[in-house]
């Protein structure tokens, strides 16, 4: 309250009132009306063109044959969505693959994902010196993008160079696994560089909702004799549920839109197996000029997403009842 | 000080306290030790990065993998980091001038079609931004913006996380102050920047600062809409510098020790404003 005071206090260029009343109530009505609108516009016209725009020229582009460098852009109906689905066509093949290196590395990546920082929260919530300090070195590599991990780690794991192989030779393991190039160990690695890089990130998201949890819920549980597995069990769980299911939820997203880490270690290999749906996609849009097709594949992919999303929601809220 | 007690599982405080920090210590390394093998490597000699067992430490110290990405025409990685310094800079100036102007209207004024704006916003979130891309190089193309500085700093700009982050804080400030304001003879625009943006400071910080780490470190969207060498920015610069030296490891570190350095940085001097931001996002779930 004392600040409101102040500001209006402190506010000693206001013109003197008689002199400005008049002309003020006269322009106060219009310029009230449009105000709102004014503050919203600049904001509006990126949001139209870059967010609003795209949707609706995406399924427009799906329904067409539309390839950056020819004239002619006819439309096709359903057909480039036919195609993803008939066997038959040319896509097919490699559209399912990158659905099942999508599929892969979402499924071994998310488990890994929700409970690594759910146990580095944990850890850091408590009270102990140094505890802010290593809260910022979990989070670190989070801060780096995309391209720099991409490199530091095709050079970590490099087979004969990298010091991953180095480090398990010194231990007395296999010095020679070729990290990058063949399976099961490209997802091995693709999994276990994402592990590294975000892990961070959702065990700050993990704290905040752990020191939203009272601390007598833990006091009681304590008097009733609860141990340490039951109080997470029962206390702690059921507090987080909320910001579990925004962790998941968010993390399935983020591991389905995967891009750069395969398209910088693996580079995709063996073969194309660990090409994903958005690296396809941008392939098959902007490399091959194949933009009709590929804006259906980003319909097809949004939308399941969306199931898988809305699935997530489904399971958690009933298992809240 | 510490009597040992034994606690529930028979250890004494002093011992768990000594098991506390040997695993945050071990976690730590885990975090670290790539970053600083990154540091290291870009300090060696091509020949001493190409040693098996690798040392160390850089021995001879060399500044071998700098030079060769400050001297070279083929890949400017001097001119990359301006622009994506640049890129950056500007994108964040202009996330913080829309987002707050728009999340004030919707936090603080009223007006007809306010919530069905809000809901298409907000709605926005829940579309995967990599599914819009194709559709969105179509638009920037029809603009002209192919390989300019503006295709890497607007569009991004149209993220509806700001508004949301922004309207969220705004919500929470107490509407006497507008009241005082508005008797006082102020008008909207005089509130919105003498009264509410002041008090916004630490959101519009932090809003500024993720804003600013997204933009340098994207990579998916610039290395499809930039082309020419001296436009590039660093992300996209670092793709083609592997290209170009392949197992010149103590090259290709210097260059993401070059591209880390700002972010680390400012996250050291930002820390609190960061972890605030990702926290909060994580509370709306």
């Amino acid at each position: 309250m004392a600040d409101v005071i102040e500001v209006g206090a402190a506010r000693g260029d206001a013109p003197p009132p008689a002199a400005n009343a008049v002309r003020r109530s006269a322009s106060a009505g219009r310029t009230r009306r449009a105000t709102p609108y004014l503050f919203l516009a600049p904001y509006l016209v990126l949001f139209g063109v870059f967010g609003l725009l795209p949707i609706v020229l995406g399924v427009w582009l799906s329904v067409h044959q539309w390839d950056f460098q020819l004239p002619n852009r006819p439309f096709v109906g359903l057909d480039n969505y036919k195609q993803l689905f008939s066997s038959d066509s040319a896509v097919y093949g490699d559209w399912w693959q990158s659905v099942r290196a999508t599929a892969i590395f979402t499924v071994l990546s998310v488990p890994l994902l929700v409970v690594v920082p759910l146990g580095l929260a944990l850890l850091l919530n408590r009270s102990f010196p140094g505890r802010t300090f290593f809260r910022a070195i979990y989070f670190a590599p989070y801060v780096l993008g995309v391209a720099v991990i991409g490199l530091l780690w095709r050079f970590l794991l490099d087979a004969n160079l990298g010091l991953v192989n180095r480090l398990l030779g010194v231990v007395g393991l296999p010095s020679d696994t070729p990290w990058v190039t063949n399976m099961p160990w490209a997802w091995i690695s693709l999994v276990g560089v994402t592990v590294w890089w975000t892990s961070g990130f959702n065990a700050v998201i993990y704290l905040a909702g752990l020191q939203d949890i009272s601390p007598e819920l833990y006091e009681a549980a304590r008097m009733d004799g609860a141990n340490a597995w039951q109080r997470f069990r029962n206390v702690t769980l059921p507090g987080l549920r909320p910001v579990l299911l925004f962790v998941i939820t968010t993390t399935v997203l983020a591991s389905a839109n995967m891009f750069g880490q395969s398209f910088l270690i693996t580079q995709g290999t063996p073969g194309t197996e660990t090409r994903t749906v958005v690296w396809f996609i941008v392939e098959e849009g902007l490399r091959n000029n194949n933009a009709g097709r590929a804006a259906a594949m980003s319909i097809v992919f949004a939308l399941l997403l969306a199931v898988v999303s809305i699935a997530n929601f489904r399971l958690f809220r009933y298992k809240e009842d | 000080m510490t009597t040992p007690t034994p606690t529930t599982d028979g250890s004494t405080p002093g011992l768990r306290r000594v098991g506390l920090y040997a695993t945050l210590v071990a976690l730590a390394l885990i975090f670290l030790v790539p970053l600083l093998w990154m540091v290291i490597t870009s300090l060696k000699t091509y020949t001493a990065a190409q040693q098996i067992p690798p040392s160390w430490l850089p021995n001879p110290l060399a500044g071998y993998g700098y030079e060769q990405i400050l001297n070279n025409s083929a890949n400017p990685v001097l001119r990359w980091f301006l622009n994506s310094m640049l890129a950056a800079t500007l994108h964040s100036a202009l996330v913080l001038v829309t987002a707050s102007m728009a999340a004030y209207s919707l936090a603080r004024l009223k007006f007809r079609g306010r919530g069905v704006t809000f809901a298409l916003i907000v709605g926005t979130l829940f579309i995967p931004p990599t599914s819009l891309i194709i559709p969105n190089f179509l638009i920037v193309d029809q603009l002209n913006w192919i390989d300019t500085l503006a295709v890497v700093v607007v569009p991004g700009a149209a993220s509806a996380f700001g508004v949301f982050f922004l309207r969220q804080f705004f919500l929470s400030l107490p509407n006497e102050l507008e009241e005082a304001a508005t008797l006082d003879g102020a008008n909207q625009w005089q509130i919105f920047y003498k009264v509410v943006l002041p008090l916004s400071r630490p959101a519009l910080a932090t809003l500024a600062v993720l804003s600013f780490l997204t933009n340098w470190n994207d990579f998916l969207w610039p290395i499809f809409v930039l082309f020419s060498p001296e436009k590039l920015t660093l992300p996209p610069g670092l793709g083609l510098l592997q290209g170009s030296y392949v197992t010149d490891y103590p090259v290709i570190m210097a260059g993401a020790v070059l591209a880390s350095l700002p972010v680390l940085i400012l996250f050291v001097l930002a820390q609190r404003h960061i972890i605030q931001g990702v926290s909060r996002s994580g509370l709306k779930g």
